[in-house]
């Protein structure tokens, strides 16, 4: 049984083991940063954009397992997209990238960059970061 | 004291406890969260129940046959929790809600009253948040100063700095009886002379001692001592405060409202006897019968034996625990200066991800700061995880435990 999760968790830990767009970005574009206050988890996120695409990201920070890599795995997949469809993304897309089930308490990890992005994205558009809005529109379930 | 105790059948205890046999994932649970909330045997939760189907009328003034009953069960869970403790008189035994409630309730009487500016309350690096954030409240409010007793790299109290800080000014001395993280069993009785030769009242918080170990209150010559019924196989919401008769009686209310007056008029009222005094409105009746059935269960077993249990327990589990690589163990290593509460941190993971590799086994542990920030800043980290025993848990499942850890650091490659 345990064998299987390990299983399931192989890409996950990879991504842990050697997190990719670890880094940060001089003068970037979209930058924000959060803390998971119960877990001590620390998102820092820097992204790059050019013509309204995303050209490179980066992000630091420290904490579990799940914090860490869903970062480094929603870095990797919003290189290359458009800043409209980076914002469309929602719970279920991370939930699809990490390919395990978590319970509530742990979702507040893998949703955290989620959120420090959304945040970012926020500020670069000039606007004002509603959590209530964004948690209605992305996290909650459908 | 008797010097010799029975020994623990652990198979037999176990079939008491219905929910041990439930699995996880297929895995049988094993539950190592015991600091947290311990679980509850049928002969408890069978009391409850026949609480509500034959017992149930609220307590006081009900001139009638199932009332007075009611009050009769209420009361006699007073008289067995005092034994249980060694308090002189049944009346010095308060129910709350928790120790948090018990220990918020002498700040807001006694502290309230007796405290003025220059004052300071002596505590500890290791307290519980219960156990500091009252009187961090009291302390805005008083102008009062708040000091602490540092721990040593071992984690056992510097009684040193006890003797230093502990002054003509300290008004009272509020300490943890067990750590709830390091599980170290503090001098509580020696500190108590310390604050007493000095004028100052001590609190001793035993949420952490009461379910684990002997505990006698006038021994350790506290004037109020503090703890859960939901950690000592109790229901939830039921919580004890012991206090000296003479200090009680001297003490304001706490909550106002019913029972808690002796007469009223739109005047004023003149405030009822102890332990009525600090206790308004319905009583938890059913919470005082599952904490009577409680103490009745772990009195069957013996408080020595238990405490017997549990050190062979921890001292197994440290032994087997110091031999896998790059584990920090927190708390001394001497089994006599702790009990069953054993925090641990593996290489660099995330302690929840310890807790979600263990959940993912049927190991339940916590994993967090504990309530308890100030030591996790003492000991340089953001966390830890925490396996804490009871009278159920063997030897097995502490190899189980092992195996799993052993398991997680390989995968993890820590």
């Amino acid at each position: 049984m345990s064998d299987e999760l390990y299983a399931q968790m192989e890409i996950i830990l990879d991504y842990y083991r050697n997190p990719k767009n670890v880094g940060i970005i001089e003068n970037p574009d979209i930058h924000a940063e959060d803390t998971n206050i119960p877990c001590g988890d620390h998102i820092e996120i820097f992204v790059k954009l050019k013509d309204n695409k995303v050209i490179d990201a980066k992000f630091r920070g420290q904490g579990c397992i799940i914090s860490q890599a869903s970062a480094s795995m929603l870095l990797e997949k919003i290189i290359g997209m458009n800043l409209d469809d980076v914002k469309k993304l929602t719970k279920k897309d991370i939930l699809n990238m990490l390919g395990i089930n978590l319970s509530p308490t742990r979702m507040k990890c893998a949703l955290l960059s989620l959120k420090v992005l959304n945040e970012g994205i926020a500020k670069y558009e000039g606007k004002e970061f509603n959590i209530e809005e964004y948690l209605k529109e992305k996290v909650e379930e459908e | 004291m008797t010097s010799v105790s029975k020994i623990i059948n652990v198979d037999q205890i176990r079939e008491d406890f219905p929910i041990l046999k439930r699995k996880f994932y297929g895995k049988q649970l094993i539950y190592f969260d015991n600091a947290a909330t311990s679980q509850k045997p049928k002969q408890v939760i069978e009391a409850i129940k026949r609480y509500y189907e034959e017992q149930n009328a609220n307590i006081h003034r009900g001139i009638y046959a199932l009332s007075e009953e009611a009050t009769q069960l209420y009361e006699n869970s007073k008289r067995k929790v005092a034994k249980f403790i060694n308090a002189q008189r049944w009346e010095e035994i308060i129910y709350t809600r928790n120790t948090t409630e018990s220990i918020n309730l002498i700040a807001y009487t006694w502290g309230r009253k007796n405290l003025k500016k220059g004052d300071n309350i002596v505590l500890t690096v290791m307290e519980h948040h219960s156990n500091l954030v009252p009187w961090q409240l009291l302390s805005q409010e008083k102008k009062i100063k708040l000091r602490f007793i540092n721990i040593d790299d071992e984690g056992l109290l510097r009684l040193d700095q006890a003797e230093k800080l502990i002054d003509e000014n300290t008004k009272l001395v509020s300490v943890t009886h067990v750590s709830n993280v390091l599980g170290t069993i503090n001098p509580v009785k020696e500190i108590g002379k310390i604050a007493h030769k000095k004028g100052a009242l001590f609190l001793v918080d035993g949420a952490q001692s009461t379910p684990h170990m002997p505990v006698d209150v006038r021994n350790i010559d506290a004037d109020f001592f503090a703890f859960s019924g939901h950690k000592m196989l109790g229901p939830m919401g039921i919580g004890v405060l012991y206090g000296k008769r003479e200090i009680l009686e001297k003490m304001s209310p706490f909550l106002g409202g019913g029972d808690m007056i002796k007469q009223c008029s739109l005047a004023g009222c003149s405030w009822n006897d102890l332990p009525w005094k600090f206790e308004a409105g319905t009583s938890n009746v059913e919470g005082a019968i599952g904490l009577s059935a409680a103490i009745d269960y772990l009195n069957s077993l013996g408080m020595e034996s238990i405490r017997e249990h549990e050190e062979q327990l921890t001292k197994y589990a440290l032994e087997q625990m110091s031999d896998i690589k790059d584990i920090k163990i927190y708390g001394p290593k001497d089994t006599k200066l702790r009990g069953g509460v054993i925090s641990f941190n593996l290489g660099n993971i995330h302690p929840h991800d310890l807790a979600s590799f263990l959940d993912a086994e049927g190991i339940a542990i916590r994993a967090g700061h504990h309530c308890a920030e100030p030591l996790m800043i003492r000991l340089g980290v953001t966390a830890t995880a925490r396996a804490s025993f009871y009278i159920y848990n063997k030897k097995d499942e502490i190899d189980v435990f092992i195996k799993v850890l052993n398991k997680i650091r390989e995968v993890l490659k820590v």
